[in-house]
């Protein structure tokens, strides 16, 4: 299945911001994470997660530093900020009153379909 | 992985990290962000089973496009498609130690440019004072100009050969300035008034080239330096207006008169500490931003060329001759200056192997419209001059005149080879930068022959 680039798009900031409440981590592994949580059905372009991450930090919603790992490499960690977790609130109020929405809509038309369905 | 695989694949890692450096839009963080990510992935996939060539390509094809990568790197920083002067340069350079010293030491020699015009009170010679101004005008080269040269002695950090020289040429300019007995009313005070500036800024070109003034490459560079310096010091004046308006303005609302404080000290210091900021805004920007100067020749090339052309077709129409009155000679010396200026400036931003186009042919034309005028011109005046007589001020007028237009005609003569095709471009740079030498010994022609010559008139 593949979905469409608008609704990655939309759904990328609460999913990171998500990630992040869990505790900081970077770039690579919150795409994994991503990939985990949606059984591989969101596909991310890998690089366009940063721009994103960068977006967030500029909005303050994350903050970032440069860590090493004994006998790693630098690695850059993000971490959500209090204003993130109120962003993540608000975006997650909005989210569900979209996913309940939805929900009314496919009660409505499961009526509808099999008729559809069956006119094929 | 064999030694031999993880080699081959830093090679490629390293080649796709040149690629990124090579895009503006991200900085060497955000390459070093993706790489660690791109290493990431490359262990993963290797884990997985995958050959190390396999999974460079795998994952470089994951992280997307460098195009649409670098689109949206700069849509999130726009602001890094705007140049901006970074202050005092990247912590990771290896000229940062210098560099770091630099704006210490460049305030400090603005500092010196500064309090220079205010020695001169200590010997009871005050800027306020009536009788000051001849004094003033005559060494207004010899304040700020010792202070830039010795600031880009110390960053070229030059022989002392070569600070010898330069030195030396300072002292004769004083000397030239302040011992000859020149009325104050008289036409070579302020002939000398003129040239000894351009002498001197010449001479801080022996300084700025390193003491290298033999190469034609060094002094085209002084060329580019002095346009660029003159744009940034008319911007530094332009703030230093609003400043002092400012100033004046708001003290008025207290009460209190600012206008003694800031012509007796604001003005002339802040103009003498001008010259060394913006010689050193120059320097710090000179990779960082376009040169401003070939941008403005690009622009008014064609607009000048149009001018004279339809001064041209005026005199030729109404069949007036050019009125030789007062000041005429120095008002079309000093067009010859702003076209020889626009020829200068777009050599100096020209790429000597592209082939010739469009513009230079603009500039032939322009180049020879100001030729014909100044023939015409000069015909005029040394009529008038077998008439009345040699002054100072028509001798050097004139003499300015020669010099320029012998310049433009070979420079008209060199651009007709190169618009045929006949001539390598090159040929006229090294024509002007060469040409420079004759300007130098003009301007201290000038200043040490002329009062002597003409009896201190």
């Amino acid at each position: 299945m593949h979905i469409t680039k608008d609704l990655v798009a939309a759904s990328a900031t609460p999913l990171v911001l998500g990630i992040l409440t869990e505790g900081e981590s970077y770039g690579y592994a919150i795409l994994k994470q991503v990939n985990d949580l949606s059984g591989g059905q969101l596909e991310w372009t890998d690089g366009l997660l940063y721009p994103l991450l960068h977006r967030l930090e500029r909005l303050g919603h994350v903050e970032s530093s440069w860590q090493t790992p004994d006998g790693g490499r630098r690695r850059k960690y993000y971490r959500i900020t209090s204003q993130g977790r109120a962003e993540l609130a608000e975006q997650r109020r909005q989210w569900t009153a979209v996913v309940e929405a939805l929900r009314g809509v496919w009660q409505t038309t499961q009526v509808l379909a099999p008729a559809w369905e069956a006119g094929r | 992985m064999t030694v031999d695989s993880q080699e081959s694949l830093e090679g490629q890692i390293a080649e796709w990290r040149a690629y990124m450096h090579r895009r503006r839009e991200l900085h060497r963080t955000d390459a070093e962000e993706l790489e660690d990510h791109l290493r990431s992935r490359i262990t993963e996939l290797t884990e997985a089973g995958l050959h190390p060539d396999e999974a460079f390509l795998i994952a470089v094809k994951r992280m997307g496009s460098l195009d649409e990568l670098s689109r949206e790197f700069a849509r999130e920083h726009s602001e890094r498609l705007w140049k901006q002067l970074v202050l005092p340069g990247e912590p990771d350079t290896p000229a940062a130690a210098r560099s770091r010293r630099e704006l210490p030491v460049m305030v400090l020699f603005a500092a010196v440019a500064a309090l220079g015009i205010k020695v001169p009170s200590l010997f009871g010679i005050d800027l306020a004072d009536d009788g000051s101004g001849a004094f003033y005008a005559r060494n207004l080269g010899l304040f700020a100009l010792p202070a830039l040269a010795a600031y880009f002695c110390w960053q070229r950090r030059v022989s002392p050969r070569v600070i010898g020289v330069v030195a030396g040429l300072f002292a004769l300019g004083a000397v030239a300035a302040n011992t000859f007995p020149l009325a104050e009313d008289s036409q070579s005070i302020v002939l000398s008034s003129i040239h000894l500036p351009l002498a001197l800024w010449l001479v801080v070109g022996v300084a700025y080239v390193g003491g290298d003034w033999r190469s034609d490459r060094r002094r085209m560079d002084f060329v580019r330096f002095t346009g660029e310096w003159l744009i940034y010091f008319a911007l530094l004046g332009l703030g230093g207006g609003v400043l002092m308006a400012f100033t004046v303005g708001t003290f008025n609302a207290i009460g209190v008169d600012a206008e003694g404080f800031i012509s007796s000290w604001l003005l002339p210091c802040g103009a003498m500490a001008g010259v060394v900021v913006a010689a050193w805004l120059v320097e710090a920007k000179q990779s960082v931003i376009e040169n401003m100067a070939p941008v403005l020749t690009r622009v008014f090339t064609p607009l000048f060329a149009a001018a004279l052309l339809a001064l041209l077709v005026g005199i030729v129409w109404t069949s007036n001759g050019i009125d030789v009155e007062r000041d005429a000679l120095i008002i079309f010396d000093l067009l010859l200056v702003v076209v020889l200026g626009l020829l200068l400036y777009a050599i100096s931003a020209r790429d000597l192997t592209a082939p010739p186009g469009l513009f230079d042919r603009l500039q032939l034309v322009l180049v020879v419209s100001a030729l014909l005028i100044d023939a015409l011109v000069l015909l005029a005046i040394t009529g008038r001059i077998t008439e009345w007589g040699f002054t100072p001020n028509k001798t050097a007028a004139l003499g300015e005149n020669l010099i320029l237009l012998v310049n433009l005609a070979w420079s008209a003569w060199l651009f007709l080879g190169i618009v045929r095709g006949r001539l390598p471009f090159a040929r006229l740079e090294r024509w002007q930068t060469g040409y420079i030498v004759v300007y130098a010994a003009w301007a201290w022609i000038v200043v040490l022959a002329f009062p002597p010559v003409f009896a201190f008139a």
